[in-house]
Formats: structure tokens, C-alpha cells, sequence
């Protein structure tokens, strides 16, 4: 064992740089993220107490098991994580670095000797001449070789897909630019939500942890919101809102439409179509007949609000189902006479207008139209690190394709005259999937085993 | 015809060429492996024209229904059959080992006829958050990746039954494990599937998380889903590191992929019948 040599600050550092560790943070990760997705997070106290009893509860707690993925030792897993990751990279980037700046030009002997793919040819032809052509070769087979003399040897060096060599060191980076970005969008950004009901505007919206509202520094208001179902069914098929922004009382976006899928961005600022619901009480267009004088007039209650009729009566909106039985929209309607007496309420249909002028009394009323405003639910987010994660992730898988499909492959060549005879050794390697360029390799060697044959 | 008995006939295919398959582990004939492999093939080829119809039936549909098939868990499962059987096949190509086929066309049958007798195969509209082209593209990569990673499964059982009749040193081994390929050559295999499938999942994580980031505003949440495909991607992970050390090949390395694909299952199906989650493939 040499490890009784190095010093404790060197034995930090290489725990710190090694894939050991690596392995540990990975499956560590892996086993502890388990339990979020087993308990629930970010629940009631009440609920967990009825499901895991108090003792529990309080163990739990404490382990933040209720919100594992922000727990202190989650996140410390991810920091070890990110140290490794860094160390490693410091440590062996500069020997990647040097294939770049310094490569191997001249093959030593040890190379021709002990290379997995190795050749060795002997000719009459003079070295000069032979190289030459050798080069043009290789420059044909594989790529431009360099050449250098050394020794009065003649030595070429090819290679290719040097970038594959910096493929892992991508990788590893577009993993902590990912992990920036989730911080810049945590710092920086928030997530909030807001109901805008139609007609109306807002100018805060509500954050999701915490009770104090955030300017947006414009405003958002709804012209509309509407739902499309499927043809014939209740499925929904589209919950649309139209939006306008307006900023120091000029319109900046004109009732633009949001969709889910399709959100509105704004000074970075994005609201996303999520929810709906009834906003206050809708209102009603009623026509009303006088059954005597055979006047009409069209009134628009709201449900509850009493309405002057003629000479004295009164009729008031009192409900509203959207079907009724199955006669579709139907509103409950009662009149009130001139001396006040409430009379028996009675049932108007929208889709059969001329129902209720066979009840006789004074009047009789025409369901025209019912609107309910609606709220749009939006979530609002914004989040400056977003950019920067999809740029990780993009070099993630850059550099993870470029790692695992693609090889620093080097051939090296050395001719030499000895004896009268001029030899030719030739080396070669791929630091990355062997079994392919060792195919490869054969079909090289053919190819200079001929050329070197058929001399001009 | 329509699609639903084109995937009847692919069902039958796939059972034809698992049958071939496991002759061939018998028989040792060069005839049944290739009978196997055009079964295979044409079971491949029937299945996409009827992937590529039932996308059509959907738009043939009154009041747009139109979509890609892959948006529920009867869709999911039969481009999961058809990954597998691409994935096989390619594999194939390189390294002509029909004795695999025997260990990883039953999970594509099993898929087939799983989706088939079980689950609910009607086209259905699709609800607002699943209107997505990025949803499209995240089935597509998680699955090819999904299939490689069963493959790599596949293989790594064959390596642990081999090696653990070698190791036992009963002489030559003869029979059905005579015609494995040798164990260098499962556990190249087992590499090479898990680094094909690795890219791909990875291209999945991200896709869902930039539908995630269109239809929510968050590109993660840590939902059981989303977790779950991250506890996949970093066992993977976990197994290419292993290996650069050098000391986590073969045995280890195969058990591994077995415990990875566990996860995968786990991830794609388990999370919604175990766990519950806001997936849309819990029907
Ligand atoms: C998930 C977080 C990751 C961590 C913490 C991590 C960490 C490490 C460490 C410590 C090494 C050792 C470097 C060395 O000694 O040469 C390494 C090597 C390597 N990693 Fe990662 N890695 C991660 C993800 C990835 C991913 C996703 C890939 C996918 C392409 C990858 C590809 C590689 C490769 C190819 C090497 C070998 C480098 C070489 O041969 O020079 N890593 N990793």
C-alpha cells in the first residue's frame, strides 16, 4: 500500500475527486429519494398524524421527511455531489487538456511493442519517398497526419474526435450549469397564482408559500374565459382565457389567447392557464309579456335582485340550474303582487320560450340567456434560471452522446532505415469502444500493407 | 381491417417469434433462428402500419380528436412492444445472437398481450394538459430508452445463468448455454444497450420537463413520476460510472441492470398503481 504516504490534506482531496464517492452519491440519492414518493409532501399536520400516529409525526418531522427534497441532508447529498463532481473535474481536466496542447506525435517504442493494434511492414523503397506516400495515405483513409522527424526517423501522427475526450467533462458540467439554474430560479424567481375574474384586472399576484402579494408592476386583465368540450361529451377540450396587459395605462399585449400549453410571457413574467370557476352571481335576460296589453320589455337581472314590473308588481330571479331535468337551462322565477303578497314560484325553460304563456297571470316570462362570469385561475411564475437549465440540459445530452458514441482515435506511424531495408511500424489506439476501431484497425492495415506493395 | 386487429396479429407474431426463438435455444438450427428474426421483422413492420393507422383512425374522429398515439397507458404500452422489438432487432444486426431474442421478445409479447386483453383500447380525446408536442417527443425517447434498458436486462439474466454454471466448472458447457454467447460478449452487450438507452432517457427527462415547464410553469416538481425517473436515470448512472473504474463488470454489473430496469418498471407502472401521482397514465 502506498496510501501510508500521502498527506491527510491529499487523502481529502482524492476522496473528494473519487468515483468511489460518485458511486455512493448516486445510490444514495437514488435510495433516499425514495421516501418522498412514498410520503406525501407538504401535507397537514392532522394528516399525518392520523396516518403515521404523533410518535412518528414527530420523528419525521424532525428527519423533514414532510419536505425531503429541501431537507438540510438532501440538499447537503446534492452539495457532496456537486464537490465531487467539481474535484474530479479540477483533477483531470488538465490531463485531458494535454491531448489538446501537447499531443503525442512521436510513438516511442513501447507503443509499437505493446499496442493492442499494431502492425509492422518492411520494404526496399527509400523512407523519404515512402512516407510521403504514406501520408497521402493516411490522409485518404483516416485524416491529415503530421509529420516529424526525430532521430532520423520519419514519424506521422493522425487523430480524430479529440472533442469525445471532453464529452464526459460536458457532461458533468451542464450538471452543475443545471443545478445553477434551479438556484437562480429559486433566488430570483417565484411561483404564485392569481384569479382574474372576467372583465376585471390585477396587478399582484399571491405567492404560493407565503401571505404578502407581489407587484407585478403591470397589469393582467381577462376579457373572456371559455371552455370547449368534445363534440357531444363533457370532456374538455380547451380552457382558454384572453388576456390584455396593460402598463402605465397603455396596452402592451391586446387580448392575447392562453391555453394550456400555451401560456403568455411577460418581462419575464409567465402565467399559465390552470383553473376556473363561477365569479360572483350571473345575470339573467329575461323578455316579460304583459299578458293584458301584449307589451314586451327585456330586462337583465342578477339572481335575487327584485325587477319593477307594471302597475305595481314585481318578480325576482330566486335559482338557476343550467339542466333541468332534461329540458336544459331552467331558472326559478316567483312574481310579487302590488300589495306585496309573495306568489308560488314557478319554473321558465330557455330552450322552450313559449311554456310559460300557458300558465296565464298577469305576465309571462322568456328565459333568454343566462351569463355566468367566470374567474380564470392562472399560475404565475417567474424564473430567470430557466434559460440556464435548458442550456445544461442541452449540453448534457451533447456531451453524453458525444462520450459514449464517439472515440479519440490516434494512429501513429514510423518509418525508419535500417540495414539497408526500410521498416514500417505502425500503432494505434481509440480510448473509447475497442472492439469497433480493432475492426477498423485491420482494414488500415490493409490498406497500408498495399500501399507500401505497389510503389509508383 | 383497422388497427385493433393489426395489433392482433402482432400479438400472434410476437408469441410465433418468442415460440422460434426458444426452438432455436433447443435446436441449434441456423434455419428457426431466421425464421425467428423474419417474424420478428414482419411483427415490427405490421406494428408500425398499425401505429401509423390507429394515428390516422384518431383524426378521422368527429370533433378533433386527432393525436399521436401515445397518450395513454394502452398507447404507451404497445410503442413500449414496439421499442423493445426495434431496439432487439438492431442489436441484432450487430451482434447475431438469436439466442438473445429468447430473453427479450417475451417482455414485448408479455407488453403486447398485457395491452391487448386488458386495457382500454379506445381512441379518447385528449384533455387540455396532454395537448402537447413535447409530451409526443418525451414517450417517444423514454421509451426507446425503456426498451434498451430491457434488452440490457435480458441479457444480463442470460450472463447470470451462464456464469453461474462456468463458475461451477462442470467441464465445457454444452446445451442451451453452449449456444449463449460467450459471457464477454453479454456483458459488451449489456453496456452497449444501457449506453444507447442512457442518452435516450435522459433526452426523455428533459422533454417532460420542458412540457412540465409549458403546461405549469415548473420544469420539476418532484412528483413521484419525476422522482422516480431520476432514481432510474442515476442508477444508470451509477452503472456507467461502475464500469469506467473497471472493477464493476460482469456479475455486478449485470445485477446492476437487472435492479435498474426494476426501477424502470417500477417507474413506469409502479409509481401509478402503488404510489399516486398527477401522471396521466393512471387512468
Ligand atoms: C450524475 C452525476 C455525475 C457525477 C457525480 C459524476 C462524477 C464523475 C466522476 C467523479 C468521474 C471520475 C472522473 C475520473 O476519475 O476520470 C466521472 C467520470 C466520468 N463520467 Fe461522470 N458523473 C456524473 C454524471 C455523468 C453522466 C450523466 C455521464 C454521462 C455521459 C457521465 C460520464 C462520465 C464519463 C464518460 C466519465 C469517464 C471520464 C473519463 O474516462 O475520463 N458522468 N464522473
Amino acid at each position: 500500500m502506498n496510501a501510508k504516504k500521502t498527506s491527510a490534506p491529499d487523502r481529502i482531496w482524492d476522496f473528494f475527486c473519487s468515483l468511489k464517492l460518485t458511486i455512493f452519491n448516486l445510490l444514495s440519492l437514488s435510495i433516499t429519494s425514495i421516501i418522498g414518493t412514498v410520503i406525501q409532501q407538504g401535507g397537514s399536520a392532522e394528516e399525518y398524524i392520523k396516518e403515521y400516529g404523533t410518535a412518528n409525526y414527530q420523528l419525521f418531522k424532525k428527519l423533514q421527511f414532510f419536505d425531503m427534497y429541501h431537507s438540510w441532508w438532501f440538499v447537503g447529498l446534492l452539495g457532496l455531489f456537486s464537490v465531487n463532481l467539481i474535484c474530479c473535474s479540477i483533477k483531470n481536466f488538465p490531463r485531458v487538456w494535454k491531448f489538446v496542447v501537447a499531443p503525442m506525435l512521436i510513438a516511442g517504442d513501447g507503443t509499437f511493442k505493446n499496442s493492442a493494434n499494431k502492425a509492422e511492414f518492411s520494404t526496399k523503397e527509400s523512407a523519404k519517398t515512402l512516407t510521403s506516400r504514406l501520408a497521402e495515405e493516411l490522409q485518404k483513409i483516416f485524416t491529415k497526419p503530421i509529420l516529424t522527424e526525430a532521430d532520423g526517423k520519419q514519424n506521422l501522427f493522425a487523430q480524430k474526435g479529440i472533442y469525445s475526450r471532453f464529452g464526459a467533462y460536458m457532461t458533468h458540467l451542464s450538471i452543475l450549469i443545471i443545478m445553477l439554474g434551479a438556484v437562480i430560479g429559486t433566488v430570483w424567481g417565484y411561483k404564485a397564482y392569481v384569479n382574474i375574474a372576467e372583465g376585471t384586472e390585477v396587478s399582484q399576484v399571491w405567492p404560493r408559500n407565503g401571505n404578502q402579494p407581489i407587484d407585478l408592476g403591470f397589469s393582467v386583465r381577462c376579457d373572456k374565459f371559455e371552455v370547449e368540450f368534445y363534440q357531444g361529451t363533457q370532456r374538455p377540450k380547451e380552457y382558454r382565457s384572453l388576456l390584455t396587459v396593460t402598463e402605465n395605462g397603455k396596452i402592451v399585449i391586446d387580448k392575447q389567447k392562453i391555453v394550456v400549453n400555451r401560456p403568455l410571457s411577460y418581462k419575464g413574467i409567465t402565467f399559465y392557464q390552470s383553473s376556473y370557476g363561477p365569479a360572483g352571481t350571473g345575470s339573467f335576460e329575461i323578455e316579460v309579456t304583459d299578458n293584458k296589453s301584449g307589451e314586451k320589455l327585456t330586462v337583465n337581472p342578477a339572481q335575487g335582485k327584485k325587477v319593477a314590473l307594471p302597475k305595481g308588481f314585481a318578480f325576482s330571479v330566486d335559482d338557476f340550474v343550467p339542466s333541468y331535468q332534461s329540458f336544459g337551462p331552467a331558472a326559478k322565477l316567483h312574481v310579487d303582487a302590488p300589495d306585496g303578497t309573495h306568489r308560488t314560484p314557478f319554473v321558465i325553460l330557455q330552450n322552450h320560450p313559449q311554456f310559460d304563456a300557458r300558465r296565464g297571470g298577469d305576465f309571462s316570462f322568456a328565459l333568454k340567456g343566462y351569463k355566468q362570469p367566470q374567474y380564470t385561475g392562472l399560475q404565475v411564475a417567474k424564473d430567470p434560471g430557466v434559460w440556464v437549465v435548458w442550456f445544461g440540459c442541452f449540453l448534457m445530452i451533447f456531451g453524453s452522446m458525444s462520450a459514449f458514441f464517439f472515440s479519440h482515435r490516434r494512429i501513429w506511424i514510423r518509418i525508419s532505415e535500417e540495414k539497408g531495408k526500410t521498416l514500417v511500424q505502425m500503432a494505434a489506439s481509440a480510448h473509447r469502444n475497442q472492439p469497433a476501431f480493432a475492426d477498423k484497425f485491420e482494414e488500415f492495415k490493409k490498406q497500408i500493407a498495399n500501399t507500401i506493395d505497389n510503389k509508383a | 381491417m383497422d388497427s385493433g386487429q393489426l395489433f392482433n396479429f402482432v400479438t400472434l407474431g410476437y408469441f410465433v417469434a418468442m415460440v422460434l426463438f426458444i426452438a432455436y435455444l433447443a435446436t441449434r438450427s441456423d434455419t428457426i433462428a431466421l425464421g425467428a428474426r423474419l417474424v420478428s421483422v414482419a411483427g415490427l413492420a405490421i406494428q408500425t402500419l398499425a401505429i401509423g393507422m390507429r394515428w390516422y383512425e384518431s383524426y378521422q374522429m368527429p370533433g378533433g380528436v386527432g393525436h399521436a398515439p401515445m397518450s395513454n397507458l394502452y398507447e404507451s404500452v404497445v410503442f413500449f412492444a414496439w421499442s423493445i422489438v426495434l431496439i432487439y432487432l438492431l442489436i441484432d444486426i450487430k451482434y447475431r445472437q438469436p439466442s438473445v431474442g429468447a430473453f427479450v421478445i417475451p417482455f414485448a409479447f408479455l407488453a403486447m398481450t398485457w395491452a391487448q386483453l386488458t386495457l382500454n383500447t379506445s381512441i379518447e380525446p385528449l384533455v387540455p394538459a396532454l395537448q402537447s408536442n413535447w409530451l409526443t417527443y418525451h414517450v417517444i425517447s423514454c421509451f426507446l430508452g425503456y426498451a434498451a434498458f430491457a434488452v440490457a436486462c435480458g441479457v444480463s439474466i442470460m450472463y447470470l445463468i451462464k456464469i453461474g454454471k462456468e463458475e461451477k466448472g462442470e467441464g465445457p458447457i454444452g446445451g442451451i448455454l453452449g449456444i449463449f454467447p460467450s459471457v464477454r460478449v453479454l456483458d459488451e452487450i449489456n453496456y452497449n444497450a444501457i449506453m444507447i438507452g442512457f442518452p435516450l432517457l435522459t433526452i426523455g427527462i428533459v422533454t417532460g420537463a420542458a412540457w412540465a415547464n409549458y403546461a405549469w410553469g415548473t420544469y420539476w416538481s418532484w412528483d413521484p413520476k419525476e422522482t422516480w425517473s431520476l432514481i432510474v436515470w442515476f442508477v444508470y448512472a451509477a452503472f456507467l460510472h461502475a464500469r469506467f473504474t473497471r472493477g464493476w463488470v460482469g456479475r455486478r454489473a449485470a445485477w446492476l441492470s437487472i435492479i435498474g430496469f426494476a426501477a424502470t418498471i417500477f417507474c413506469y407502472l409502479g409509481v401509478n398503481l402503488v404510489l399516486s401521482g398527477l401522471h396521466s397514465y393512471g387512468g
